[in-house]
């Protein structure tokens, strides 16, 4: 008989290693995956997770694109993990990105074709105003009508989609795309352009604001105020509310974080990799980050680990489709894996499973 | 413990070994937007990849990716792609063409086909199918065959192709039928069954009793099916989906041409071009008549298929005016290709505004 008990203290040390034997349970059983349609697992793991950062082929290529992959992932989860980390389940970062381009892209697109040097300081700030504009509408929903943000910040996605939609057959169109949806190319604009810093390999700003960002919330979560409110809020509500943090302060502060970065990348991405408003444009970073936030355990420099790993399964995952035959539903199930093996290991930390006899 | 690691080694490295040994003497990728198997656009291009392996064995390797999303990851595939030795890449989507120039001009040698595109480069070539022509032979058909008189059209993007598609069809639908009326709704997908299936259902509701697409899933049809009217099959046959309901099918057929290209890449006469092709060549091609369709309708619609490829009847013909009245073609005047590519206006007697 298997029986799950309790643990009388949170195991720390299985709680650090679970990310460790997800991925290695995820290797596992991808491979049986693999191996089930026809596909050598050893070669197929090799191609995913080692070809992109060592193949000599692809590495010079692939290991600056597995940043620029990263970059928004990483920005978005990191976000997100704060809200997570009190309870708050911002869903709906996909919109927030959409709506950070969006606002950002407007201005760039209204100033086209004048050079001037505070334009892309200025994108950058609208960027983040229009992430922060669209999570406060859960995060004020939430506070003081006390809605469901999952709900809210989620349907709020598909309204961010058909704005994107309309913006792009409408009023940002390309008036010289004789007729095509898509706006101008932004990265085709001086002074609205993401630039690549290091020349020739695609590195550009996002990538560089997300390394800082890893940074900065690593010290706001462990030694700031704010980021004990925020721990203290996610184990014990009732002690965080005796303690005298203010709910509705920390609802409105969470959401606007994450929404503010999630603005933030896609304001990066338009400008830079995307290039232009499109239909087509938001690719699912924001729900992308959601596992990577999990991956990376609410931690920023987790995040960041997390965020690399699962854009090289990304890259990697492109590789086995044209060198392997392998579908692209296959690589899907295998980051789904992924998620699956984490979060159901979280049980572990809290509970020991014993075995008994009968 | 290590005699075991070095075991799994070796049975590792010879797996690698015998995985890389057989070469082909081009390698040609193809990049798509969807699945292969939507029955529909990436299904037809993923069936002209199968030909070119057929037509040349061993000789051509092809790979394909697909569900690549237009844009960043575009790119990153087909870097990919060229890095990994491919020498030709088939880019088999509109949204695709920054990426490819781009890509195109980092790696001189590789020979790129951008489908639907304009933009060229001395190794990009870009290539599409007039399926407007085949639109004037099955929007005849719906026009004969509609008994309420109201035809439904499931439009995609409002994109010059679909907008050219509309207007020929209904252009030959109203030859056919004076009293005919379009009905049509954007559902801003090119492949989601659901929704696809969903317009299909609302245009029913409101009376249409044959069903146009474009848009790249036989839902539609299979809607049509069910509910009992007339629909067509759009980029492939289709005809499983709908026995009882498919009239015709436009087919795009991309076989011969990718044949044609991957030969003159191995003969090395390739060169960059602009094709655009319509029933002629058959790369816009017409599935067999459903058996309800009457015989004269047959007739007709098989006079106007052959009088287009003869180029002796154009989908185009003036007099033609715009929606609002104004006069766009005179008597006898055929349409230009610079407009129809560019095409972002209905013909007058289309109710509705395109989305803008």
């Amino acid at each position: 008989m298997i029986e799950i008990v309790p643990r009388t203290q949170k195991s720390n040390l299985i709680s650090a290693t679970i990310p460790i034997m997800a991925v290695i349970l995820t290797m596992l059983f991808g491979g049986i995956l693999f191996w089930s349609l026809g596909k050598n697992p050893f070669e197929t793991i090799r191609m995913i997770f080692w070809d992109p950062l060592m193949n000599e082929t692809f590495a010079d290529y692939a290991r600056p694109q597995i940043l620029v992959k990263a970059a928004p992932l990483i920005l978005i989860a990191i976000g997100l993990s704060f809200g997570f980390r009190a309870n708050i389940w911002n869903i709906g970062a996909e919109g927030q990105f959409i709506m950070g381009a969006i606002l950002s892209g407007s201005l760039g697109l209204y100033m086209y074709p004048q050079e001037s040097s505070i334009l892309f300081p200025l994108m950058i700030i609208l960027g983040i105003f229009g992430g922060i504009l669209w999570a406060s509408i859960p995060g004020l929903l939430r506070a003081y009508f006390n809605t469901n943000e999952i709900l809210v910040s989620l349907m709020l996605v598909y309204v961010a989609e058909q704005i994107m939609a309309a913006a792009s057959i409408g009023f940002l169109r390309n008036p010289d795309g004789s007729g095509f949806p898509g706006s101008r190319n932004l990265s085709q604009y001086p002074s609205a352009a993401n630039l690549e810093i290091i020349a020739g390999t695609g590195i550009h700003w996002g990538v560089a604001t997300s390394i800082i960002a890893v940074l900065f919330f690593y010290i706001l979560l462990h030694k700031h105020k704010f980021g004990f409110q925020v721990s203290i809020s996610g184990i014990s509500p009732k002690a965080a509310r005796l303690s005298g943090i203010n709910p509705k302060f920390l609802i409105i502060w969470c959401l606007g974080i994450s929404g503010g970065l999630a603005g933030l990348a896609g304001m990066f991405e338009l400008t830079g990799p995307a290039g232009q408003i499109n239909i087509d444009f938001n690719v699912g970073y924001g729900f992308t980050a959601i596992i990577v936030a999990f991956l990376g355990r609410l931690n920023p420099i987790g995040i960041f680990f997390a965020g690399i790993l699962m854009a090289l399964t990304y890259v990697g995952g492109e590789l086995t489709q044209f060198m392997l035959n392998l579908p692209a539903a296959a690589i899907q199930v295998f980051q789904g894996m992924l998620l699956f093996f984490l979060l159901s290991m979280d049980l572990l930390v809290n509970y020991k499973i014993k075995l008994k006899r009968s | 413990m290590k005699k075991k690691f070095n075991f799994l080694l070796t049975f590792m490295g010879i797996l690698c070994v015998s995985a890389g040994a057989y070469a082909a003497d081009l390698k040609v990728g193809f990049v798509y937007v969807g699945p292969p198997g939507d029955f529909g656009w990436t299904y037809q291009h993923d069936q002209g990849r199968k030909a070119v392996e057929r037509a040349f064995g061993d000789r051509v390797e092809t790979t394909f990716a697909e569900n690549v999303p237009e844009g960043a990851d575009a790119e990153r595939v087909m870097t990919q792609m060229a890095l990994s030795g491919h020498d030709m890449i088939f880019a088999t989507s509109f949204g695709y063409m920054d990426p490819v120039i781009n890509v195109a001009a980092k790696f001189p040698n590789v020979k790129f086909e951008h489908a639907t595109g304009y933009r060229r480069a001395d190794n990009v070539s870009t290539y599409s199918a007039r399926f407007y022509e085949g639109r004037t032979v099955i929007g005849h058909i719906a026009g004969k065959m509609t008994k309420t008189n109201v035809v439904g059209y499931i439009a995609s993007y409002p994109i010059p192709e679909v907008v050219r598609g509309i207007n020929s069809a209904y252009l030959a639908a109203k030859a056919a039928n004076p009293n005919v009326q379009f009905k049509i709704v954007w559902v801003f997908t090119w492949f989601d069954p659901a929704k696809e299936a969903d317009a299909a259902n609302a245009l029913i509701d409101q009376g249409a009793d044959v069903i146009m697409a474009h848009t790249d899933s036989p839902s539609p049809l299979t809607v049509a099916e069910e509910r009992g009217v007339y629909a067509f099959g759009q980029a492939s046959d289709m005809l499983q989906f709908g026995p009882n309901a498919r009239l015709g099918s436009i087919i795009d057929d991309w076989d011969p041409y990718y044949i044609e290209r991957v030969q003159a890449a191995l003969d090395g006469t390739w060169e960059s071009t602009d094709t655009w092709d319509g029933l002629a060549p058959g790369m816009a091609a017409l599935g067999g008549f459903g058996d309800m369709v009457p015989f004269e309708v047959r007739a007709e619609a098989m006079a106007l298929a052959i009088g287009i490829a003869g180029g002796r009847i154009h989908s185009f013909t003036g007099p033609i005016n715009r929606q609002d009245g104004t006069p766009w073609l005179a008597e006898g005047e055929t349409a230009d290709d610079g407009t129809l590519i560019t095409m972002n206006f209905y013909v007058e007697g289309i109710e509705g505004e395109i989305p803008q």
